[in-house]
């Protein structure tokens, strides 16, 4: 029996993940909020954590949860950041 | 160098009367003579019996007897039918003959019912561009289980002749592309989506509705991918207006939000497959749906507005009552809303607005839309006291002004609520636009429904979008 493939056909491509962090010590952390209620409260204890460790942290929000993030707020993060925490908050 | 192709069926009463001129033309003329259903007819000549039909589909022939006159290798012209001074004209043939001069031929055997995408399927399989999957199953309903097509239920096996007759209910492009389709953001053709309402079992005649209910999903204003990410119970609704819905035979009568009808149930049920696979958003996957709703299988009605005294949806939101759309709403599933007892406008409106209150939170002001859908007889009472939809619409909004003090934190022993500085304000359970009224329903029962939205709704998440279905 021959079928149509009904799905996208997509072949995503294998990427390694950047390398980890060895150290905070001087490394500026993104803090990503996705907008949700009380990820801020999330948000401010990570950072107080960060910081005591010795990293640096610039903070981020979505415009809003339910969409994805605008591709320019991805790049400042990607350009600014050695690495980002995200904010599944409720 | 001229050529001569002649395309016949012995069962055709034309081709039947001019089977004794053919050894004449035969003579004069490099002749083909093509034959749909005999290997020797017409009598007196050499036949091309054309049984597997590839010929008579690969020249486009509709009608026998068909005469192409071909010029090094390309058809030049052709005459169907026998018209005895054109065929005298095109051949140079003097025929010495009483036949009427003039008399119709019939249908091509290509053109029987069905025929068409069998034969594309077979003959022309380059229409189509999607993977093509081979597979040795002893049950082919057990296929779209094992390659995590279904839903959960049984999904029609998309064989090329299926996809191709499915294609037949529109005139775009196979190869077209009509957006990304979310939470992959995969590319999506009207090939995609023709072979996932094959899956859904829609008939042809459902496609265009089909895939503009693709496109409005896709608009960014319904915002697709949050919708089907989220934790809330929500998935797409479509409401079918305009007399497409009819034509295609859809229900908005009795049990128009149940089973039990085909063009209902597939539509819905193909938008969601499509976003399963083309998307690739699954339970568990993207779709992170803590419970989820029965509509999420397929959930699609038409609006009853024939027999309705209040404007569509589709004139409230711009159309005429000519022209066919679907609007799309991310929605839970219904809550049902009794009352038997109110006679008057004034009494039924407090009824809805006391049912609509309570949507998500007694206290969740803000948050989800709604379509209220009222039945016939719940409409009669405000047809008798002479209420537009519009009206009954602002007096809910009225109704809907809630006390601040009744919705924030710890009020009424409840933690769930505004924050309790919004106290002294008075605000609307829905934001403006909100609040959307269709009717629909079978002819008795004195109940309505209230299809709760997302509580996502508005910029921060989804707006309802309304769509022309485009045939043409």
């Amino acid at each position: 029996m021959e079928l149509l493939d009904p799905t996208s056909e997509l072949q995503p491509e294998g990427r390694q993940p950047l390398p980890r962090l060895n150290a905070l010590v001087g490394k500026t952390i993104g803090l990503l909020d996705i907008a949700k209620p009380r990820g801020d409260v999330f948000i401010d204890r990570i950072e107080d954590l960060l910081l005591q460790h010795g990293a640096k942290t610039k903070r981020f929000k979505k415009p809003t949860f339910t969409r994805v993030a605008p591709d320019a707020l991805r790049q400042e993060i990607a350009g600014s950041c050695d690495a980002v925490l995200e904010a599944l908050a409720d | 160098m001229t050529e001569l192709k002649l395309v016949m069926k012995q069962g055709c009463e034309t081709c039947l009367m001019i089977e004794p001129l053919v050894p004449q033309i035969a003579k004069a003329h490099k002749l083909e003579v093509i034959c749909q259903d005999s290997s020797s007819f017409p009598a007196n000549v050499p036949v091309t019996f054309d049984e597997s039909l590839e010929q008579s589909f690969k020249l486009n022939i509709e009608i026998v007897p068909t005469l192409i006159v071909m010029r090094d290798g390309q058809e030049s012209s052709r005459i169907f039918g026998w018209d005895e001074t054109a065929w005298s004209g095109l051949l140079g043939i003097a025929f010495d003959t009483d036949l009427p001069k003039f008399r119709p031929g019939c249908g091509s055997m290509t053109h029987d019912p069905g025929r068409q995408a069998e034969l594309a399927a077979r003959f022309a399989p380059e229409r189509l561009r999607s993977r093509r999957l081979n597979f040795d199953h002893a049950d082919e309903l057990e296929v779209g289980f094992d390659q995590g097509w279904s839903d959960g239920l049984p999904v029609v096996p998309p064989t090329p002749e299926r996809v191709m007759r499915m294609l037949e209910g529109t005139h775009r492009e196979p190869a077209e592309v009509i957006g990304r389709v979310p939470p992959d953001y995969a590319v999506c053709t009207i090939e995609k989506v023709a072979i996932n309402a094959v899956l859904a079992g829609c008939l042809p005649e459902y496609l265009p509705v089909v895939i503009t209910a693709v496109e409005a999903v896709l608009e960014d204003q319904f915002c697709m991918h949050g919708l089907l990410a989220t934790t809330y119970f929500s998935g797409p609704l479509l409401i079918v207006n305009g007399p497409l819905s009819r034509s295609i035979g859809m229900n908005s009568g009795g049990n128009a939000l149940g089973q039990g009808n085909r063009a209902n149930a597939t539509i819905g049920r193909a938008l969601q497959l499509l976003i399963r696979n083309v998307g690739g958003g699954k339970p568990g996957g993207v779709d992170r749906a803590a419970l989820g709703n029965p509509g999420k299988y397929t959930f699609c009605f038409a609006e009853d507005e024939v027999n309705s005294c209040w404007d569509s949806l589709s004139i409230e939101r711009g159309f005429s009552k000519e022209t066919s759309t679907v609007t799309v709403f991310a929605a839970d599933g219904m809550q049902g809303l009794v009352d038997q007892k109110s006679r008057t406008p004034e009494s039924l409106c407090r009824s809805f607005a006391s049912g609509l209150r309570v949507i998500g939170h007694p206290k969740m002001v803000m948050g989800s839309d709604a379509f209220l859908v009222v039945s016939p007889e719940h409409e009669r009472v405000f047809r008798e006291g002479g209420w537009s939809k519009q009206e009954l619409k602002s007096r809910l909004l009225e109704l809907l002004m809630i006390p601040g003090e009744e919705l924030i934190q710890g009020a009424g022993g409840i933690s769930e609520g505004i924050p309790v500085g919004l106290s002294d304000r008075i605000l609307c359970k829905f934001r403006p636009d909100g609040l959307n009224i269709v009717r629909a329903g079978g002819s008795a029962g004195l109940f309505s429904a209230i299809i709760a939205g997302w509580g996502a709704s508005g910029s921060m998440g989804s707006v309802p979008v309304t769509r022309e279905i485009v045939l043409a």
